[in-house]
């Protein structure tokens, strides 16, 4: 069974033993508007906490991807390159965007839970 | 912080729910729906656009045309009456005050239209250079309300839902006609790369025909998300993007607007001056060889890696399914199909120069 960890900065990381999912919320897809670019990084590559490590672009901006939690890149979501949109139609399940093996699981404490980001994301559309 | 101003259809953007951002001083509509659909709405139907942050400036007087081409690169004295011509008027080193549209009444007549983020230093531009010249000028922008209806169905709102008689009036061409008995301006003009009118009117006029064709669904609300892909695909310029107070209509490639045969305008001799020591700079159109999109900031690099200028605006094309944009780069590396790369993010992405026309404009010549 999956769990759902949120970040300040609207992305997820489904969490799954030592495997996270991560990409967008849908509160972030839907301020961004029309998803038509993701720039994600490859396979074996690291990303780390707190850090952008690619970019999720709207008709109108790029806004940083920044990591939830550290760790290799295990699988990232080629499906994106042809249809961007997914991110906008699916933001949780096909839009996903990278597969992490994390090397840090106690990272997750410094994220929300589902609830806590509900909260937060009420606060931020005041 | 001074708060920033509003035009006439603020309410029924709000009511709608768009999404609203600063733009030129104004809280403006960005999209109502999302900037596909609406950027496809004007390609394939009819879009609306609330563009009543525009500025509007009416010249009056025994020496309007002398005062007009004294602070305009385009020739007034060539355009007739009913007649509009673009152009931009230039401070002394031909670098760009602001790009317009002049509306030809006759000699003594002339309505200018400038961009919303220019009106207070266009106002100081135009009335300091006045001076000598017989004329009247005010400035009607807190009074214009403005749509610009857009796209190949946009004669039939104009005429069918509107009722305004204006299907003669050729490419840039306007009239003064009624709508609900009150007097309205109409051009054959626009931003879009399509077919389209403008339409100035008083506050109460303009929010009565969004309201009617918003009623008859003759044209969708359209952004001023849209209206920068929009403009951006056929090459137009916006200023800020590929014109400042830095950057001449020379290097921006409006060479075609500038009327170097007028024996006198601010900026000539500085823009005579540049054609012969030659252009350093150009704006450019550039594809990039991958899905990176190059936005506006963005450093373009020669093939050996050093800086030779930045992108003024860029997207995934809509219209045209490419990673497209313009840049001010070095004029060694302006020749079509010249190599260059883009900085995005961390990486170096090739791109080759293209002309700036990315999509085909469909106006009715």
């Amino acid at each position: 069974m999956s769990k759902i960890y949120y970040s300040k900065t609207h992305e997820y990381a489904k969490v799954d033993g030592n495997v996270a999912v991560i990409g967008i919320s849908d509160y972030a897809q839907h301020a961004l508007g029309n998803v038509v670019f993701v720039d994600m990084p490859e396979q074996g590559e690291d990303v780390t906490a707190g850090e952008d490590f690619g970019a999720v672009e709207s008709v109108k901006a790029a806004s940083d991807l920044i990591a939830p939690v550290s760790g290799a890149v295990l699988e990232s979501n080629e499906v994106l390159l042809d249809n961007p949109r997914l991110v906008n139609q699916s933001p949780l399940a096909d839009g996903w965007i990278i597969k992490v093996e994390m090397t840090d699981p106690a990272e997750l404490d410094n994220l929300m839970d589902e609830a806590a980001y509900a909260e937060f994301c009420k606060q931020e559309s005041h | 912080m001074q708060q920033n101003k509003r035009t006439c259809l603020y309410p029924r953007h709000e009511a709608m729910g768009a999404l609203i951002s600063p733009f030129g001083g104004f809280d403006m509509p960005i999209q109502y729906t999302d900037i596909i659909s609406e950027h496809q709405a004007v390609r394939q139907a009819c879009g609306m656009f609330d563009v009543s942050h525009m500025g509007e400036f009416r010249v009056t007087g025994k020496d309007a045309t002398a005062f007009v081409n004294h602070i305009f690169t385009n020739d007034m004295t060539q355009a007739a009456d009913g007649q509009i011509l673009y152009g931009m008027m230039l401070n002394p080193s031909g670098g760009v005050v602001d790009d317009l549209l002049v509306y030809r009444y006759n000699p003594e007549h002339y309505l200018l239209v400038v961009n919303a983020s220019n009106i207070d230093k266009d106002w100081e531009w135009v009335t300091g250079n006045s001076g000598k010249f017989d004329v009247d000028i005010q400035n009607l922008s807190d009074e214009t309300g403005e749509l610009a209806i857009q796209g190949p169905e946009a004669e039939k709102a104009m005429v069918d839902v509107l009722g305004i008689p204006c299907a003669d009036l050729t490419f840039y061409t306007f009239g003064e006609y009624t709508f609900n008995g009150a007097p309205v301006l109409v051009s054959r003009t626009g931003y879009t790369g399509e077919d389209g009118f403008e339409i100035y009117a008083s506050h109460e006029i303009t929010v009565q025909i969004w309201d009617t064709l918003l009623k008859n669904k003759a044209a969708l609300p359209c952004g001023l998300g849209c209206r920068d892909t929009l403009r951006f695909e056929v090459g137009l310029p916006l200023y800020g993007d590929e014109l400042s107070d830095d950057i001449t209509p020379l290097e921006a490639g409006l060479g075609i607007f500038v009327k170097f045969d007028k024996p006198e305008f601010i900026g000539r001799e500085a823009l005579l001056r540049q054609k012969e020591e030659g252009l350093k700079r150009r704006i450019v159109g550039l594809e990039l060889l991958d899905r990176n999109i190059a936005r506006h900031g963005y450093e373009v690099l020669s093939p050996e890696g050093e800086v030779i200028g930045h992108i003024t605006t860029g997207y995934r094309g809509i219209s045209t399914d490419r990673s497209i944009a313009m840049a001010l780069i070095d004029a060694r590396y302006a020749a079509k199909d010249t190599e260059v790369k883009v900085r995005i993010r961390r990486k170096e992405i090739p791109a080759r120069v293209v002309a700036k026309k990315f999509y085909k404009k469909s106006y009715k010549k």
